[in-house]
């Protein structure tokens, strides 16, 4: 079965390819040129510092949470999760749990209050109580480190897509496809601002939720909507038979040495405490709060994300299986050893491989694929920006002494050129890492760094400036420096597949790691929370009349940012 | 833009906050927020990681076949989909019902229009 499926997709990459590739092109242009149409319609609407950073604060629950769907379905979950349920069966399934249940310490803990106190950024509700400048300069670094990491694991993501999917492999035209994305998602955000960006996403939202209900839709009718049969097929399709429907297969493997065993079940669960922990974190999802008028849009706006993103997953769940029946595990690790491109290979699939209607499919979902990829950026680089701006420069450097908004506005911008051009800098030498990985450092940093001082800074009257500076950093630094040692960093580990090191060094000689997991978080998130306390609890400083204000504020929404009225 | 951000925080300086977060009708507000989101936030997560533990150290129960290919495991997860979509679900109908009209009117005495 695997030979046949082989020699067939091969025969019909040589004769489909030019055909299908000028369609995804076609339907990429489209989608940049319906969005740049939206961000020149948007730009001429950025008037104050409300427009350019919160959209006005003018959108409904609903669009917001398509465009907070549209933030958190990035290519790593669309393409990646599909991937790793098409690979590995019930463990791609597993990772996608986290991601979903993540949202519920969103909802209940985070938006609305954040919503209620700040303004532009993460660090508008750290700093409230706090002694500003040193509070934001450690919220603005944070922030910039999460979103630098999960803007090169898209832009890599980018480029390895385009060089899938177009057929093209020489570096030269890889870099220029992340130059390309990169460009474009400055333009986004210059021109566009927070209202324009989240018009990308809403529209790349509906995109991606319509491909995968047509694909979903399409797998269970060869299956004549019978679940099992589905699963059958993929488990005896994956020559795995029954491990497949079992979990095991990529986390928490087991083999003969006990300690190993162990130490990959840990990472597993080290894995799972960032995933479910992260997301209330990521700084692009916070500043999603800042775009509603009012707390309960925001809950509403949550709701309706968590709506979109259980259904996209479960549909996740449909993609992978059906690609892992369908398109099958050589010919999949044939294209993509990590298993990135199952899911477009099940499109050309489902149309028929070497058919007009295959390659239509193939070019719709890359299409799809990219415009994913160009919406994730785009809100990443507003958060990073943003918090330059607001934070760092407006109330840090110049001492919140930037007043008027058109000059904020101005340094917003400026801003997203440098980290656009930041991220293009470190994306072309970082192509050699795994998209997956990279997205894990995100989310386990934003657990560790972020979410405590937030959970703290809402919750906790006690809390103060020396405990949101330790946390942050504190959180940070252990996340950064247990990553350094890590295998996947350092080990040096020659992989089966390629023969090459694993790790980050491609020369196997190089191993210096001592800390044996790859994801830090079941470290660096107890510390991150113990640091902080530690920092309050020795301080002695309380600003009661802040605290009071900070809380009533939040709870109630009193004097919170109202919507502007243009 | 209909108010310039100084005049909103102009407006938040004259408030007495402490005095506010002192009246028991704040505190009654406080307890209608942390008496559910507290408790319910520790009990998905426990339900959560039990399901991450169970995949990681109780392969022999996540494995079992309750029928057809479904087993334990597939059923463990999916149903963390459907706990997921209830407790979102119930959280909006508590706040909606219990928080709400609180807020609303604590946000309303405070900001004068009341």
């Amino acid at each position: 079965m695997f030979a046949q499926l082989t020699t067939s997709t091969q025969a019909a990459a040589a004769d489909s390819d030019s055909g299908h590739q000028v369609l995804t092109i076609s339907l990429f242009a489209t989608f940049v040129a319906i969005t740049l149409g939206i961000t020149i319609w948007a730009s001429r609407q950025n008037r104050t510092a409300a427009d350019f950073y919160a959209g006005g604060r003018s959108f409904t629950g609903m669009q917001n949470g398509f465009a907070i769907g549209g933030d958190y379905m990035s290519a790593a979950s669309f393409l990646g999760i599909a991937g790793l349920i098409a690979l590995y069966g019930y463990d791609g399934f597993l990772y996608s749990i986290g991601f979903l249940v993540a949202w519920l310490v969103a909802l209940l803990l985070v938006a609305e209050l954040m919503r209620n106190t700040g303004k532009f950024t993460m660090a508008d509700v750290l700093s409230f109580r706090m002694r500003q400048r040193p509070v934001r300069t450690a919220a603005s670094i944070s922030t910039v480190v999460v979103s630098i990491f999960y803007l090169l694991a898209q832009m890599v993501g980018a480029g390895e897509l385009v060089s899938l999917l177009l057929g093209i492999s020489s570096a030269a035209a890889k870099n220029i496809v992340i130059a390309g994305v990169g460009l474009l998602m400055i333009v986004y955000v210059v021109f566009g601002g927070m209202k324009g960006t989240t018009w990308v996403q809403i529209i790349k939202a509906v995109l991606l939720m319509t491909g995968a209900a047509i694909m979903t839709f399409w797998v269970l009718a060869k299956f004549g909507f019978n679940p099992s049969a589905l699963l059958s097929a993929a488990a005896d399709a994956s020559g795995k038979g029954e491990a497949f429907l079992e979990p095991g297969l990529r986390y928490g493997v087991e083999s003969a040495d006990a300690t190993k065993t162990l130490l990959s079940k840990l990472d597993f669960i080290s894995l799972a405490m960032a995933l479910v922990l992260g997301t209330a974190g990521l700084p692009h999802i916070l500043i999603r709060f800042y775009t509603v008028p009012s707390s309960k849009a925001a809950r509403k706006s949550v709701l309706w994300a968590i709506t979109l993103i259980g259904i996209f997953y479960l549909m996740t769940l449909a993609l992978g299986f059906g690609a892992a029946a369908l398109v099958g595990y050589e010919a999949i690790t044939k294209q993509s050893p990590g298993g990135n491109s199952a899911a477009p290979q099940l499109a050309e699939a489902l149309g028929g491989v070497g058919t007009t209607p295959g390659a239509i499919m193939l070019a719709v979902i890359a299409a799809v694929a990219f415009a994913t990829i160009l919406a994730v950026v785009a809100g990443l680089t507003l958060a990073s920006s943003s918090s330059l701006a607001h934070d760092l420069y407006a109330n840090v450097i110049r001492r919140g002494k930037v007043t008027t908004d058109k000059q904020e506005v101005r340094v917003g911008r400026i801003s997203a050129v440098i980290i656009g051009a930041v991220a293009i800098a470190l994306a072309i030498p970082a192509q050699s890492l795994n998209v997956a990985f990279l997205v894990a450092i995100a989310f386990a940093i934003a657990a560790s760094a972020n979410l405590p001082v937030i959970l703290y800074s809402l919750f906790w009257k006690r809390f103060n400036t020396r405990g949101a500076t330790w946390g942050i950093y504190g959180g940070l630094i252990s996340a950064l420096v247990l990553l350094i040692f890590s295998p996947n960093v350092s080990g040096g580990a020659v992989s089966a597949t390629t023969g090459k090191a694993a790790s980050l060094f491609s020369d196997p000689s190089i191993d210096f790691h001592w800390f044996p997991l790859n994801n830090p978080g079941i470290i660096s998130i107890p510390l991150g929370f113990l640091f902080a306390f530690i920092g309050a609890v020795t301080s002695k400083e309380f600003n009661k009349a802040k605290w009071a204000e900070m809380e009533v504020r939040s709870l109630t929404g009193a004097h919170a940012e109202k919507a502007s009225s243009h | 833009m209909a108010e310039p951000p100084a005049t909103a925080e102009a407006a938040a300086s004259t408030v007495n906050w402490e005095q506010v977060q002192d009246s028991p009708e704040f505190a009654k507000l406080r307890h209608a927020l942390r008496s559910f989101v507290f408790p319910v936030t520790i009990a998905f997560l426990v339900w959560y990681f039990t399901y991450v533990l169970c995949a990681a150290f109780a392969r022999d129960f996540m494995n079992i076949k309750v029928f057809g290919v479904f087993t334990v495991g597939l059923l463990f997860g999916l149903l963390q989909f459907v706990t997921t979509f209830l407790i979102a679900v119930f959280y909006a109908r508590h706040m909606n019902s219990k928080f709400d009209p609180q807020a609303d009117q604590l946000r309303d005495e405070i900001e004068g229009t009341a």
